[in-house]
């Protein structure tokens, strides 16, 4: 129960917990734009091009806890 | 094609040490997927995981290796007499060790295969540039057609976020960031090449390039008084006791947004790598019977990073102009409100400046 073993504990707690955290956001994200293409088919393509850059930038925000992760994860 | 080429004269040019593991095992995944990113990584995985062997021991350390920098290039080749498919170039030897000189500084300067890499990228961009700009023509075909579609595809992002009129100073810039960044994405995806801007010092470097870029056009729009007026972020001087809190905060406000992107980029690309690493390296650790699960989900992960790569760049380019915009734009509100009311000009100041300042996600 030493140091490092909590960090590759909380590395791993934390990498599920940011998927967590990115699954809802994303999938709310995909959620919205299928309801706006099917209410609006013409704008479909808007949507899917902003959909991309919402989930990219998401995605980012979760990858800063990812690092995090990594840095605890790879540490000796 | 012209890549693997160049690896392979390059490899037989420079002169290589073979291998520290000298048994190559034939691979039941190379022979199958010959000519995959993927099993020419599993190759080098069995020649650097095996226990005993070289230097690497576990998953950890063969995925660390593969991703993070170092002064040795692994191309195929031959060395020690035979064909080998990762013989190690030590940059370090073949270029004797670049040190620059500052003063009583030594700053080691020594190529490695990330910088490598850049020039690699570098190179393939300006040559292809070079060679698409040549057949110019009223009505483009062709290659050249493609090229001018993508630059335009960023200078319509440039106008997007800039505006019409002062677009057109920052699309060489942005163009350069947008295929620069493609091409180091997309050379990390063939085989024998590593991500550069897996590296976070790469990408601090694009970072550095849009603040300085961002912070130039603040400052050419608005002036210098102009711009350290806005560091106040809006608050009159009427209310001038509040500005040691807001000039340190809006000062470091300055360097969140650089932040996101460096780690945005990075972290995109170094996970994807991990990610097909990890899947491949469950082939040796628990058995060499989920190889084909493994390797199909690994291809799945692959063809995501090649959509990343596009993405990232993309993101990065439009986030870079989005900044330089959004510095530009108060020079115009300004204008307006300055010839408008004195007092309260203020005040919807401190609305648009907090509405116009992007999410740092």
């Amino acid at each position: 129960m030493n140091a490092l073993s909590l960090g590759y504990l909380a590395a791993g707690l934390g990498a599920g917990m940011a998927v967590i955290g990115v699954g809802l956001g994303i999938g709310r994200l995909a959620a919205a734009a299928m309801e706006g293409s099917a209410r609006q088919p013409t704008a479909a393509n808007d949507i899917r091009t902003s959909m991309i850059i919402a989930a990219a930038l998401i995605e980012g925000a979760t990858l800063f806890a990812i690092v995090v992760c990594l840095l605890l994860a790879i540490s000796k | 094609m012209t890549l693997a080429a160049a690896a392979l004269a390059l490899g037989l040019a420079l002169g290589q040490h073979p291998p520290e593991a000298t048994p190559s095992r034939p691979d039941a995944e190379a022979a199958a997927h010959a000519g995959t990113h993927e099993a020419h990584e599993a190759a080098a995985h069995e020649n650097a995981g095996e226990a005993g062997h070289g230097e690497h021991h576990s998953l950890p350390e063969v995925m660390m290796h593969h991703v993070s920098n170092g002064t040795e290039l692994e191309l195929p080749g031959i060395c020690g007499g035979s064909f080998e498919w990762n013989c190690r170039i030590d940059l370090r030897e073949k270029t004797g060790g670049w040190v620059l000189n500052l003063g009583g500084v030594k700053i080691d300067m020594t190529p490695t295969k990330h910088l490598v890499m850049l020039w690699v990228a570098a190179a393939v961009l300006t040559l292809l540039l070079i060679f698409v700009s040549s057949r110019r023509a009223i009505v483009p075909s062709g290659l050249y057609n493609f090229f001018e579609m993508l630059v335009q595809f960023v200078r319509d992002i440039a106008v997007a976020n800039i505006g019409k009129n002062d677009a057109d100073r920052f699309v060489p810039y942005l163009a350069s960031a947008f295929f620069f960044i493609l091409f180091a994405n997309l050379l990390g995806l063939l085989p024998f090449m590593a991500t550069a801007t897996a590296n976070i010092s790469v990408t601090v470097a694009f970072a550095l390039f849009t603040f300085f870029v961002t912070q130039y056009a603040a400052i050419k729009a608005q002036g210098v008084g102009g711009y350290l007026k806005h560091l106040t972020g809006g608050v009159p001087p009427s209310l001038a006791w509040l500005w040691p809190i807001m000039i340190p905060v809006e000062f470091m406000g300055l360097f969140t947004k650089p932040f996101a992107l460096t780690v945005r980029l990075f972290a995109n690309m170094v996970a994807g790598h991990f990610v097909i690493l990890a899947l491949l390296g469950l082939i040796f650790t628990i058995s060499v019977f989920v190889a084909p699960v493994s390797v199909a989900l690994a291809l799945a992960i692959f063809l995501l990073e090649l959509f990343v790569a596009f993405v990232q760049a993309y993101i990065f380019t439009m986030l870079s102009a989005l900044f330089i915009g959004a510095g530009l734009v108060h020079h115009d509100e300004h204008h307006d409100e300055e010839h408008g009311h004195a007092a309260e000009g203020d005040a919807p100041h401190a609305s648009h400046v907090a509405g116009k300042v992007p999410g740092h996600g």
